[in-house]
């Protein structure tokens, strides 16, 4: 039921992107956002797809499989397609009642839906190629220097990876608190709105108290383990910056490189 | 011979719901001496869990002392070299782990000590490897069975190097496999590793193997000796609702009857022997 | 009520790398007024049968009929189905909510669509068949309990829907000793007291042995094994070799019909064995 979303889930391939360490991999697509902001025509995109493209292709993820990726989204891509394709005043090419379709307009929209889909897809490469975990490690590294303005970088990321930890194991226990109360003749499914969100309660009752449980036996098993906060504690996988993230993030620099001399050029 | 843990008429107190004081321990006086393999039975509610926590510095005793390997859990300096040398294991395999990586999670003691990352990958990596769970190391935890995940939190402790383990009831939700890999786990902590074990469990048959074994009811240690000892007494374990093996409980039937034959039969084994020699 | 089950398969995961076939191809009838062992190793796939039992699950193919009903046919209402068969849930005591016991028992009655009296009388009748009393303990809190009285509330939410059909997954598991045998005897009055179909599903081969008319053993989503206890056990070998045991003093008759001491060999509790034991020694005395 629960545990059929797969949107954006880690997919182990071993290639060279997987190895590449989570800071490189961050900044790259902070600075891949970045690119496709600067963009103005197709002739920039031509060039960031080519990058996205050859990245997925390094990557070794199946292409459907990123295709796939992007289904759940494709109802926001299309409201943002015809909000453009409707709301942009120029040349008429065909009315549809109150509503004009412009040139300007179908220019506008093609160009937004494309940024949405490489900007979901260049983030999605991201998750799929980085364990949650080294993404989590990641954060918390490129977070350090802020430590001393006050933002609990350690912390953070305890809380990221405790999350994540227990994701499965609290959809798990959701599926069997539903089914148990189904059993009991619950219904879920039917009704008007308030009488669902009512429905609700013998699922989310067990499921927070369920939840504080374990976050009351986690934190006492952190404590005997002799957890007391991010001072003094060490790391057993050291993150390493390589030959291969400064390649990467000259080839990402040379890409903004284009877009800049496109964009001013 | 040193005491690894020194419990001195420790008393703990607590308010209930109705705020009524609840001795949840009452003058409870315990040794554990160093290597020694000692089982604590009892109902749930019988004070065996609040034992444990005694002895890893969670819970501080209201009166009388705990001392593991000399050092009070009283004096706040010893509460983290207490919880390196005394580790622990609960029983809900889901509620220990903190990591989404097997070999993370057992890294995650050495880690808060401050062990260097070299030494902490060798830790590791040895850890795996007694609990025999290191083809498993780059697993996620939730994919694996309860017994597996209870291996990784045994693998978890023994990574922080302790001398002695607590286990507060860790195969009360296992399913028989799963127990079976964690008790032959903990035998191999004992003989092979010389971990000193302090094992709380309310399933009679873990007991069998033990040194010593302590019987608890209402915050008090009622009965204490060899697994042997304590086992022939059939009619004070039944009367505090407790199991006995189904030989031994045999056994103590066929006494009854006017069959000659020791009280302390444990096993399948010596029963078969003893009626042989009836034959 | 009967139960009837024709080559019921379920695939989990279908067309996709999880695939997993859970149950293959599962062929049982369970009479009314049964009383059923159903044991099997973790992953043997006894949750997933008992779940599709009460419409929880849908048959990837096959047919289950409940006195005369085919559950698995799209049309079935499953509330009717639900409200014959009760499935209690392993730690049932995870799905209290309400404020108080009362109220918890009360939510299966209400959902049945019950009149204020009918479910009063309901809720009354499920906690003393639990042995919790019934005007000392109604409004209190459900999390104030113990917890064997817990998991004994949450099993009476079950029986207040009356099903004619009661699935027990393991009740017993995490109980101390003194809680399991409550919880089990009660059990067996409840089954004495109706008559209705019982599947319990246990780990433990001595709560099994010493409560059951007949036992499905279950391995990689098939029946293993189907018969009386003292039939079953007889496969020692069989059941060792697929993760599960036989009782300690099922165990100990076979040693000695190995040894050339021969007892009956339907013992199955400890007071039997007592017994046959000392007619053998009275018979070795007199010989």
């Amino acid at each position: 039921m629960l545990k059929d979303i797969t949107i954006g889930q880690h997919y182990p391939t071993g290639s060279i992107i997987h190895k590449l360490d989570p800071r490189t991999k961050i900044v790259a697509t902070f600075l891949l956002i970045v690119s496709l902001f600067i963009v103005t025509n197709f002739t920039g995109y031509i060039y960031v797809i080519a990058f996205i493209a050859s990245a997925i292709a390094v990557s070794k993820i199946p292409f459907k499989y990123m295709i796939k990726g992007l289904k759940p989204l494709l109802v926001i891509i299309l409201v943002t397609f015809f909000i453009n394709v409707f709301m942009t005043t120029g040349e008429i090419i065909l009315s549809l009642g109150p509503l004009n379709v412009t040139k300007e307009g179908l220019y506008q929209a093609v160009f937004m839906a494309t940024r949405l889909i490489l900007l979901i897809i260049g983030t999605s490469l991201l998750t799929l190629t980085t364990s949650p975990i080294m993404l989590t490690d990641g954060i918390e590294h490129l977070l350090n220097p802020f430590k001393k303005i006050g933002i609990p970088a350690h912390e953070l990321a305890m809380m990221m990876t405790i999350a994540l930890r227990f994701i499965p194991t609290l959809l798990e226990e959701t599926d069997k608190i539903m089914k148990a109360q189904i059993a009991r003749g619950a219904d879920f499914e039917s009704g008007n709105i308030i009488n669902r969100a009512k429905s609700l309660v013998p699922l989310l009752v067990p499921l927070f108290i369920s939840a504080f449980r374990r976050a009351d036996e986690l934190a006492m098993a952190m404590e005997a383990r002799c957890y007391r906060g991010g001072d003094n504690r060490t790391r057993m996988k050291q993150l390493k910056m390589e030959k291969r993230d400064v390649v990467s993030l000259g080839i990402i620099g040379l890409l903004i490189g284009i877009l800049i001399y496109i964009r001013v050029g | 011979m040193d005491y690894m843990v020194e419990i001195e008429s420790v008393i703990y107190q607590y308010k209930n719901n109705e705020e009524e004081d609840i001795k949840a321990l009452n003058d409870v006086s315990i040794n554990v001496k160093e290597g020694e393999f000692v089982v604590v039975i009892g109902h749930n509610g019988s004070g065996k869990s609040t034992l444990a926590k005694h002895i890893n510095a969670l819970l501080l005793p209201t009166e009388g002392e705990v001392k593991v390997k000399s050092m009070n859990t009283k004096d706040e300096v010893n509460t983290w070299p207490i919880r390196q040398t005394a580790g622990m294991v609960f029983q809900n395999p889901d509620n220990q782990i903190v990591a989404t990586i097997v070999e993370e999670d057992v890294a995650f003691g050495p880690e808060n000590l401050g062990v260097e990352p070299k030494e902490i990958y060798s830790r590791v990596e040895e850890a795996l490897e007694i609990v025999d769970m290191r083809q498993y190391s780059e697993k996620a935890p939730h994919l694996l069975s309860g017994g597996q995940k209870q291996r990784i939190a045994i693998a978890g402790v023994l990574a922080m190097k302790p001398d002695c383990i607590i286990f507060d009831e860790p195969t009360a939700m296992l399913d028989p496999s799963g127990r079976k890999e964690v008790i032959n786990t903990i035998k191999k902590l004992n003989k092979q590793e010389n971990k000193t074990i302090v094992h709380i469990t309310h399933f009679m048959e873990e007991a069998v193997n033990a040194d010593r074994v302590i019987v608890m009811e209402a915050g008090k240690v009622v009965l204490e000796g060899t697994p042997k000892e304590v086992f022939s007494q059939v009619d004070k374990l039944k009367e505090l609702g407790l199991d006995v093996p189904q030989v031994t409980d045999l056994a103590n039937l066929l006494i009854k009857e006017g069959i000659d034959m020791p009280q302390d039969i444990l096993t399948i084994d010596e029963m078969v022997m003893e009626l042989c020699r009836l034959k | 009520m009967s139960i009837k089950i024709e080559n019921l398969t379920h695939i989990y995961n279908p067309k996709s790398p999880f695939e997993t076939k859970a149950l293959d191809n599962i062929n049982l009838e369970i009479k009314d007024g049964e009383f059923i062992g159903l044991i099997g190793h973790t992953g043997s796939g006894k949750s997933t049968l008992t779940q599709h039992l009460n419409g929880l699950l849908k048959a990837t193919s096959g047919k289950i009929i409940i006195n005369g009903l085919d559950i698995t046919n799209p049309k079935i209402k499953l509330v009717e189905v639900r409200k014959k068969v009760g499935l209690v849930f392993q730690y049932p005591e995870h799905q209290l909510f309400e404020e108080t016991i009362y109220k918890d028992i009360a939510f299966g009655p209400k959902n049945l669509g019950l009149s204020q009296e009918e479910i009063e009388e309901r809720v009354k009748e499920a906690m003393a068949l639990v042995n919790l009393p019934y005007d000392t303990l109604k409004d209190r809190s459900p999390f104030e309990l113990s917890g064997g009285q817990r998991r004994r509330a949450a099993i009476a939410g079950v029986l207040a829907m009356k099903p004619e059909v009661l699935i027990l997954d393991e009740p017993t598991a995490g109980l101390d000793p003194r809680g399991r045998d409550e919880i089990l005897d009660q059990i067996k009055l409840l089954h004495e007291k109706f008559r209705s179909t019982v599947i319990l599903v246990s780990h433990s081969m001595e709560d099994i042995a010493k409560l059951v008319d007949r036992i499905i053993v279950m391995h990689q989503g098939q029946v293993a094994l189907t018969g009386e206890p003292t039939e079953i056990f007889k496969h020692a070998e069989k059941l060792e070799s697929i993760g599960l045991g036989v009782p300690e003093i099922t165990k100990l008759i076979n040693k000695l019909n190995e040894l050339g001491i021969h007892l009956k060999e339907d013992i199955l509790t400890v007071d039997e064995a007592k017994e046959e034991i000392i007619k053998w020694i009275r018979g070795n005395e007199n010989a």
